[in-house]
């Protein structure tokens, strides 16, 4: 059931005023038909919850204050008037059949909803296979022709209202692929596959986190969905596909070398290089993303610098080992690792 | 407790001279809490923070030659790079590294193939923690690839502790359990203890620079 | 007391021909001077170690659980230090890691259930007219195991070797492979620990409650807060069985290479979370009804009148201890199981939402047909109706799939669980010790100080929690040690841990009324609170003995019906520990039946079987040595007495 709009502004108002506006990863500013859904039930549910707490305390309130006679005062506790007794009784009875109403009612209300978002699946077009690794998300864009299938990490592109199927796995521990204004969570459990399905009604950036404990860092596991007109979504794909972009200038060639020769080989992919590890995330169009370290960070050349100095001062735990370079050898990965768009 | 406490029924205490046996035992579990406390354990300890770069210091441990002769591979154990082993964290980072770079490639899961098995007791260039992580960073005849510079020392040591289980020189409590995979062996901490080896027939030659 | 007044009715039992000395015909002198010689617990060390007095053992349980609380209180309030702002970098991961899963475990294992059970085993012998539980040297030894292996996991905390993958210990993260070091281990094997003691306590309740009950206290006459611990003790015994067979899997994987949880080798990550959650979920219960117990007994106390609705609130309990088993899918609604099934758990969960608003309902109607008395514990009766009801809408909230698959795993639910469990279990449990704090030390507390706890833990509470709601709609997950400046919860998250202080504060005081009212308090009589239940007929504290005579029982609320003087029965032997079994039903009396002494063997079977746990961390050998001095620790509890056994 959708309610109104205006309804919905009603209801969402002064959730947001307390809330002091946060949009920026929130189930209560949908962009999902999965999540719009669901906060139509949310709001529902909350409306409704809130009307029977107040109610109780109401009952509550007037059983405190209620006045009472002297008589009943200086009655014996064994003595209880029957009448009053009967009362009760059809109080009880009638709150508890009220009750029960209320809970069937919010019931098959969360089975319809259910079953609304569980229609999406089946109609996708397009599928992308994210596997959760500690902590970081490995994406790949699977393709009929092998030599098109995309690896990327922590960031997902979809076309803009088209239902869009996200398998998911995981490499290691149980992770958890959630973005709230999108849609509900879903487990990735090792060895146990499951699949969500995102329907996305607005081109923007959406920011998700994982949502199942999985260890040191799992506060810094963040996914990016970006929805793009269906063009647009085609020619990032296309820009994907692409390998590295060369180094341009001896800064970067030096940095390339740097990266070759140094650990970063032993872990990381850059298509067109001889870098073809596959230990860590891909980095072959790592500066075309919205953030570094699974949104840790910024794309930016600072953040780019202290990550590669030191990803442990950033985030303690995290399997990138800090590797000793000098301060020109690190200028020069950061440039060429920069310009890998 | 004094005879004053005597007058308690059962739990009244009177003009609070009498203090509870939970007051005396709370203040011994206090001071052994602290002790235990300022003594924790290192097993459990999680080092993030990267230790310095190698020193010349790796290089003054005497090594076992990359030549065949007489004498056999020297132990020499520094206490600095002990540590490793007796750390549940870093081995297992061992562990995850032997994997995440390829040594299964050759040694498989310890097993050895292209490579020399890891799990008996035979150690042509010894089987000390610092012998090993020689092994990892110089390389060695017949295939062992170099590692120098690729691998960032703190990490050629977390191997180096885990092959070390592997060989099970590692206690028990340190090694690692099974992992979540396929069984192909038993797991670290429930692999036999190794053989004391042979002392080397004569001294090494070569000593001090490799 | 005179030979001469004493020989009489001793004479005349000898002459009848009865075995020991009875109490027939005894003045109260000399009965109490014979049971206080009987039933006491030696002074002094030997004495502590040795007793089965429920009275001694119960109140030791309570202290040692709160004790446990303040230490998980404490990690709650160093974690919101860490929160209160984003990227603040005062913890590490690996340290809040360990914090917020030691303050889960803690608070879960070692002092929601274990204080519930603790005022059960005080409380349920006084309450139902008996000496001492079914089986006291199990009691003992439920305690001693308890407090060794909250021992075990604080000390290993305090070594670094802390538990750090939540208090639900998710395997594969918990499992051999990522679980790195020992610290699932001692997480594993407290968690052994503690569900032997809790069923140990499960089962002494059924036996006693069943079996020992005062003759003429039918089924229906039971108190309310017997009836609650009976359906506790039930769904432990159903429960904890559950947790520990996957705790016992999980210690076999990480020690012996066993596959129970390895995808690879047949095994499933998932089959943890169906054994976890099976006891997981009917552990809040046991939490739970317990504290409904608690308003159960307080309400008619302050309202001057029985609880309405008798038959009812007993049938509800009943039916949510069946139903607490039928719910625990609706914490895996994001692991991929098919969607009818889950829908099954999605109106089971609705279900039991019925039988906690019958109580409701009923408590409701209490206030509304007596005379309610502001007294501190009726002041938390209230706070906790308050509170719990907003806690239980929100779980009908999470109960629904699609909301909970964007609320699970955030702050909403952290807020749910919070509101239900401290509104609808620690506020009744506070309540009680106010109510019971007279009865268990013979002082009064502070009814100044009780009110302003009252006011600050109430007002404390909902200011910490309250937004967490909001927080989880707005996208913040649990478990996290740190947030983005960016994300804008950091100025909610400041608001969330400045009132964790008020809380703090409120327990502050609660804690120091109880401390200087122990030594200052008012001198409360026998029942100064005029309550109706059989606990109010012994002095205050109890005698060791509880009851001269154990009283006989005609209604349903005692001391208000028969007033002064509770009808009672004589012929149990003085000399010796004798209470009476009687049929489960009716409680007509059948056998006296002899009761343990005071033993050392509890104790040292408590060692015997935890050292065994805690070397069985190590190595799995320890299960093979440790039977030896386990058995010996049995052969000596059981080693026949040499009494016979009177049939009389």
């Amino acid at each position: 059931m959708k309610p109104s709009r205006s309804l919905r502004f009603v209801c969402t108002a002064p959730v947001l005023l307390v809330a002091g506006c946060s949009e920026w990863q929130s189930a209560l500013h949908p962009y999902g038909e999965n999540a719009r859904t669901t906060l139509s039930l949310i709001l529902s549910f909350a409306i409704i919850c809130t009307i029977v707490w107040i109610l109780v305390m109401l009952a509550l309130a007037g059983a405190l204050l209620r006045r009472r006679s002297n008589a009943e005062g200086l009655r014996p506790p064994l003595e209880t008037d029957p009448r009053r007794e009967r009362g009760f009784t059809r109080m009880v009875g009638s709150a508890v059949a009220a009750t029960v109403l209320i809970l069937v009612g919010l019931t098959i209300a969360s089975f319809f909803a259910g079953k609304s978002n569980a229609a999406l699946t089946g109609k996708e077009m397009l599928t992308v296979r994210v596997t959760g690794h500690q902590w970081w998300w490995e994406v790949r864009y699977q393709d009929a022709s092998p030599s098109h299938t995309i690896i990327s990490a922590n960031e997902i592109h979809v076309p803009v209202g088209e239902p869009v199927k996200i398998e998911l796995d995981s490499g290691d521990v149980i992770h958890s692929f959630w973005v709230p204004s999108l849609a509900g969570k879903r487990d990735l459990i090792p060895g146990r596959p499951s699949e969500i399905t995102l329907l996305v009604d607005k081109p923007g950036v959406y920011r998700g986190q994982c949502a199942e404990f999985c260890g040191y860092q799992h506060a810094h596991m963040a996914i990016t969905v970006v929805a793009q007109r269906p063009d647009a979504f085609d020619a990032w794909r296309k820009a994907q596909l692409a390998d590295a972009v060369p180094p341009a200038g001896a800064q970067q060639r030096r940095g390339q070398q740097v990266f070759l020769s140094t650990g970063c080989v032993l872990c990381h992919t850059i298509r067109g290089t001889p870098a073809g590890g596959t230990s860590g995330p891909d980095l072959t169009h790592v500066a075309s993303r919205q953030g570094l370290a699974a949104d840790t960070l910024p794309m930016t050349r600072g953040a780019l610098g202290a990550w590669i100095a030191d990803p442990q001062s950033v985030k303690p735990g995290a399997k990138m080992p800090r590797v000793d370079l000098g301060p020109d050898d690190l200028n020069a990965v950061v440039a060429y690792v920069g310009s890998l768009k | 407790m004094s005879s004053a406490c005597r007058e308690r029924t059962n739990g009244i205490a009177r003009g609070g001279r009498c203090r509870r046996p939970g007051v005396s035992f709370g203040a011994a579990f206090a001071i052994i809490g602290l002790a235990l406390l300022l003594a924790a354990c290192q097993r459990e300890s999680r080092p993030f923070e990267t230790p310095p770069p190698a020193d010349a210091s790796n290089d003054e441990i005497a090594m076992s030659p990359n030549h065949p002769g007489p004498g056999g591979p020297q132990a020499a154990s520094s206490a600095r790079w002990e540590k490793y082993e007796q750390s549940a964290y870093e081995v297992a980072e061992g562990k995850r590294l032997f994997t995440w770079f390829n040594c299964n490639g050759c040694h498989s899961k310890g097993g050895g193939g292209m490579g020399p098995p890891l799990m008996d007791d035979k150690w042509i260039y010894g089987s000390s923690i610092e012998n090993i992580a020689a092994s990892v960073r110089e390389g060695r005849p017949n295939g062992m690839p170099t590692f120098r510079g690729l691998i960032p020392e703190d990490q050629i040591w977390q191997i180096a502790a885990y092959v070390r289980s592997l060989g099970g020189f590692v206690r028990k409590d340190m090694a690692p359990s099974r992992d979540d995979s396929l069984s192909a062996r038993p797991a670290e901490n429930r692999l036999p203890a190794p053989r004391p080896q042979q002392a080397p027939a004569s001294p090494l030659s070569g000593q001090g620079k490799p | 007391m005179s030979d001469a007044v004493l020989r009489q009715p001793i004479r005349r039992q000898k002459e009848e021909g009865l075995k020991g000395i009875r109490d027939i015909g005894l003045d109260d002198a000399a009965l109490h001077a014979f049971l206080s010689e009987t039933w006491k617990t030696p002074k002094g060390f030997s004495g502590w170690l040795t007793t089965v007095d429920h009275k001694l053992i119960g109140r030791r349980y309570i202290v040692t659980a709160f004790l446990f609380l303040i230490l998980a209180g404490l990690s709650a309030l160093v974690m919101r230090f860490q929160l209160a702002s984003p990227e603040s970098g005062r913890i590490g991961p690996d340290l809040y890691n360990q914090l917020f899963t030691m303050h889960g475990t803690t608070m879960m294992f070692l002092f929601a259930v274990p204080v519930m059970e603790a005022f059960a085993v005080y409380l349920v012998p006084l309450m139902i007219g008996t000496r001492n539980v079914a089986f006291p040297r199990l009691n003992a030894f439920s305690y001693w195991v308890y407090l060794g292996g909250g021992l075990m996991i604080w000390i290993a905390f305090a070594c670094n070797t802390g538990a750090d993958a939540g208090w639900f210990d998710y395997v594969p993260l918990g499992g051999p492979e990522y679980g790195i070091g020992k610290r699932s281990d001692f997480w594993a094997q407290m968690v052994t620990f503690t569900e032997v003691s809790a069923l140990a306590v499960a089962v002494e309740i059924i036996a006693t409650v069943f079996k020992q009950r005062a003759p003429g206290m039918t089924l229906d006459r039971i108190p309310l807060y017997v009836w609650a611990v009976l359906v506790t003790s039930f769904l432990i015994l159903f429960a904890m069985p559950a947790v520990m067979v996957s705790s016992t899997m999980l210690i076999l994987d990480r020690l012996v290479g066993t596959h129970f949880f390895n995808q690879a080798e047949g095994g499933d990550p998932l089959l943890w979370q169906h054994l976890f959650w099976f006891f997981g979920h009917p552990e809040v219960y046991i939490i739970f009804i317990p504290a409904t117990g608690f308003v159960s007994s307080i309400l008619p106390t302050f309202t001057r009148r029985p609880v309405f609705g008798y038959l009812a609130i007993v049938l509800s309990l009943i039916s949510i201890g069946f139903l607490s088993f039928g719910l625990w899918v609706h914490h895996m609604f994001a692991t991929g199981l098919p969607q009818l099934g889950s829908s099954f758990f999605t109106a089971s969960s609705m279900m039991i939402a019925i039988p906690s608003g019958i109580q409701i309902f009923c408590w409701i109607a209490t206030l509304w047909g007596g005379r309610p008395i502001f007294a501190t514990p009726l002041l938390f009766v209230l706070g906790f109706i308050f509170t719990f009801v907003i806690g239980g809408l929100t779980g009908v909230m999470v109960a629904s799939v699609p909301l909970d698959l964007q609320v699970h795993d955030t702050y909403f639910v952290v807020a749910h669980f919070h509101y239900v469990l401290v509104g609808g279990a620690v506020f009744p449990l506070i309540g009680a010790v106010y109510y019971w704090f007279p009865k268990i030390t013979g002082r009064m507390m502070s009814e100044r100080l009780g009110r302003w706890s009252f006011w600050l833990i109430v007002i404390g509470f909902n200011a910490t929690f309250f937004p967490m709601h909001i927080l989880g709609l707005q996208g913040m997950p649990r478990r996290v040690y740190t947030y983005p400046l960016e994300s804008g919860w950091g100025g909610m998250n400041l608001f969330v841990s400045l009132s964790a202080l008020v809380l703090l504060a409120g327990f502050a005081v609660f804690f120091l009324n109880v401390l200087a009212s122990l030594r200052n308090g008012r001198i409360a009589g026998d029942n100064p609170w005029n309550a109706s239940t059989l606990e109010w007929a012994t002095t205050s504290p109890p005698q060791p003995y509880n009851f001269a005579r154990l009283p006989a029982v005609t209604h349903g609320e005692p001391l208000w019906a028969e007033g002064d003087t509770l009808p009672a029965i004589e012929g149990l032997r003085v000399d010796a520990r004798e209470v009476i079994a009687g049929t489960v039903a009716d409680a007509t009396p059948q056998i006296r039946e002899p009761s343990a002494d005071n033993s050392i063997w509890p104790l040292l079977a408590a060692l015997a079987v935890g050292a065994t746990f805690l070397a069985s961390i190590f190595t799995p050998w320890a299960v093979v040595w440790g039977a030896i001095p386990v058995a010996i620790t049995l052969i000596g509890w059981f080693w026949p007495k040499g009494t016979p056994e009177d049939e009389e």
